[in-house]
């Protein structure tokens, strides 16, 4: 008896029931029934809880981060989306893309000067979850071609690459792509058999080695490879698209970023002048310095391709009714959604904090790991469950969620995989490093 | 010259409790999309070099300052901003707004003054036609084409029947209509030159505008609620309803 005068007590309250009708009428199953609140909002001024920026990154950035992040959204919006489904459909990479981020200068945004923005990396960040908001296989070739390319080129490289190379690359009017990984060398890049040796003669490198999974490759004018040389040092080359034995096949039956382009960088004795030796660094700090650049851009990425998932799944739930009533008005479907909201705010948060102290120089690499390795396993886990949450439906491409899911494997493995990430911080956490058997 | 509108992303649009306007807190607040056209059009001209310089102006309280920073991002190469706010801003209509204008263009020597032709929040449509009045100035409404030809500009217009091309005297007005041009992103670079970019605050008594308005808006009301509709079995049965309907 006390328990359903309680319950009717429930059903009947005022101001559980403006909850719920105005909750339903953000949705287009049901009619818009808000007098109750608006009331009470009338009478007491408070704080009203957004689903979609829930602890206000946007008062944490600047009016220039706020304008960048619009204007590139609205480009993503009206001018990626429209393509992707296509191009992901028929494994169609779009090469104008380059061209047209590099009109709205994009690329390379953090570089000073050679035609580069020389903007913070906050909006770097914000820039790649608005591509990732889209597609990962976009974001990985904005991401290719500003850290992985031009970075290096800025960072490593002489007076004469940067002024050669930087501002075509800026544009959008050459592409480029990152030889690092091997077919038998993904996790363990120091043991890469790619050999690089001198001719004094010529002044030249003869490079011979095979690298795989290398982002734009096929399409790619330029190929910044890391191969070792006589002394045991590993150090950067740029290859140009022409040169005798260089050839770049495509890597088929690819079930993740199929818009975009994946495949070998094949070297066959390939002579590269020594004026394409990239001369300030050497060792694997060269490589890993300019994943780190790459690192930080996914761990805001990764988070925008959850967005995408979590917001889809919101309002397909909210639209679909089954036994009468919505799905989000069941309990599983909220606490997922509850989940979903928690990890992207924090995530959110936290990548901005990232992005200050890198712009303030205060950063270490094990703070991108951290944030790369949380940003792209929670995505991956809310992909997933938004996938579920679309039920049928989910397994379509037309409902996007899909092509997310299939992505985010391999943004969660890319770039150093959720594992090694986590030996990383467990080598900075204890002192004892647990990458190989021996001491 | 442009102003801004009231943007019509989810949360829905909300009648206040009081039903004199609707519920503007809270709504992101973004350039009116003719006005943008308006702004595209300007720095085209300017990179013609057929204008020697480009000012963006907004009407409103402090957040009308972001808009005026996406004209700059956009290419204009100064801003002012006329100050209205709280009451003054709730009752800020077309008069007070050309008033404004037609002040401004005396002050800033304009020999061009290009606006959307109509704010998608209230679609009035008047601010550009009584701007060019109070100036005395001809105007090319519904702009679709703009070409500047010596001292006259010959404007192609979207009316009703078609296209309307007409040449006028320098200084004009004119109002852009959808199929203008189509308005460029703005681009990093250009965002961080905006920073640099000086935006003036002007209040309309330093241009001698009176800003009351002496239109009193009795009620505002949400579209009445879409009621169900009845279906027939027969054209029949159609056309008696109708006709109980007093439709026909």
């Amino acid at each position: 008896m006390a328990l359903r005068r309680a319950l009717s007590r429930l059903l009947v309250n005022s101001q559980r029931c403006s909850l719920i009708s105005v909750s339903r009428a953000q949705g287009t199953s049901a009619p818009a029934a808000y007098e109750e609140q608006a009331k009470k909002a009338a009478k007491t001024p408070k704080v009203q809880f957004n689903w979609r920026d829930a602890l206000d990154l946007e008062g944490l950035l600047t009016e220039e981060e706020i304008m960048i992040r619009d204007s590139f959204r609205t480009y993503c919006q009206e001018k990626l989306m429209p393509r992707i489904l296509m191009a992901n459909r028929n494994e169609h990479f779009h090469r104008e893309i380059l061209n047209e981020m590099g009109e709205l200068g994009v690329l390379g945004p953090t570089i000073q000067g050679y035609g580069c923005a020389g903007t913070s990396y906050v909006a770097y960040g914000l820039i790649a979850r608005e591509v990732e908001r889209v597609d990962s296989g976009y974001r990985s070739v904005m991401s290719v071609q500003s850290s992985l390319v031009m970075h290096p080129i800025n960072a490593y490289g002489t007076e004469a690459q940067k002024q050669k190379y930087l501002p075509k690359l800026a544009r959008g009017e050459i592409l480029g792509c990152f030889g690092l990984t091997e077919p038998n060398h993904g996790s363990d890049p120091g043991g890469m058999e790619t050999k690089a040796k001198y001719n004094p003669s010529s002044r030249t490198y003869t490079i011979s080695g095979a690298k795989t999974w290398i982002t734009n490759s096929p399409y790619a004018d330029i190929c910044v490879v890391w191969a070792k040389c006589e002394d045991g040092r590993v150090r950067g080359f740029v290859l140009e698209r022409g040169m005798n034995g260089l050839s770049t096949p495509k890597i088929e039956g690819k079930f993740s970023l199929r818009a975009s382009a994946t495949g070998m960088i094949l070297m066959d004795e390939v002579e590269v002048p020594e004026e394409n030796l990239l001369p300030h660094v050497s060792g694997l700090a060269g490589p890993f310095g300019c994943l780190n650049n790459a690192r930080y851009g996914i761990a805001w990425g990764a988070l925008g391709a959850a967005e995408f998932c979590f917001h889809a799944a919101r309002q397909y739930t909210l639209d679909r009714i089954q036994f009468g009533v919505p799905l989000a008005r069941n309990q599983l479907i909220q606490k997922k959604m509850a989940d979903m909201l928690t990890e992207i705010t924090i995530g959110l948060q936290s990548c901005l904090q990232l992005g200050r102290l890198i712009d303030q120089k205060k950063y270490n690499p094990e703070m991108i790991s951290m944030l790369k390795r949380n940003s792209c396993g929670k995505a991956l886990d809310i992909a997933r469950q938004a996938r579920d949450m679309l039920g049928g439906n989910g397994i379509a491409d037309e409902y996007h969620i899909i092509r997310h899911v299939l992505n985010l494997e391999a943004v969660n493995t890319y770039e150093g995989t959720h594992d090694i990430h986590a030996l990383i911080l467990g080598r900075a956490i204890t002192g004892l490093q647990s990458f190989t058997v021996g001491k | 010259c442009f102003a801004p509108f009231l943007c019509l992303r989810p949360p829905q649009i909300r009648v206040k409790p009081d039903r004199t306007g609707v519920v503007t807190d809270g709504v992101k607040h973004s350039m009116n999309p003719f006005c943008e056209i308006a702004v595209e059009e300007a720095v085209k001209l300017k990179e013609k070099k057929l204008v020697k310089e480009v000012v963006a102006v907004s009407c409103g309280p402090q957040q009308v300052q972001e808009t005026i920073r996406t004209a700059l991002a956009m290419g204009a190469d100064r801003g002012i901003h006329v100050e209205v706010s709280g009451k003054d801003y709730e009752t800020l209509g077309p008069l007070q707004v050309s008033k404004i204008f037609a002040a401004l263009a005396k002050k800033e020597q304009a020999d061009l003054i290009i606006l959307g032709k109509q704010a998608i929040d209230d679609d009035c449509n008047q601010t550009g036609q009584m701007t060019a009045a109070l100036l005395d100035w001809p105007q090319g409404t519904f702009a679709s084409e703009v070409t500047l030809e010596a001292d006259k500009l010959k404007v192609v217009r979207e009316i009703d029947g078609g296209l309307e091309t007409i040449k006028i005297k320098l200084p004009a007005v004119v109002t852009a209509d959808l199929r203008l041009n189509t308005p460029r992103y703005a681009t990093l670079p250009n965002i961080m030159k905006a920073k640099k970019k000086k935006i003036v605050n002007v209040k309309p008594a330093d241009l001698g505008v009176d800003v009351s308005s002496r239109l009193e808006v009795l009620k505002v009301d949400e579209p009445p609620q879409r009621q169900s509709g009845v279906k027939v079995e027969t054209v029949h049965d159609l056309v008696e309803k109708l006709k109980e309907a007093g439709r026909i």
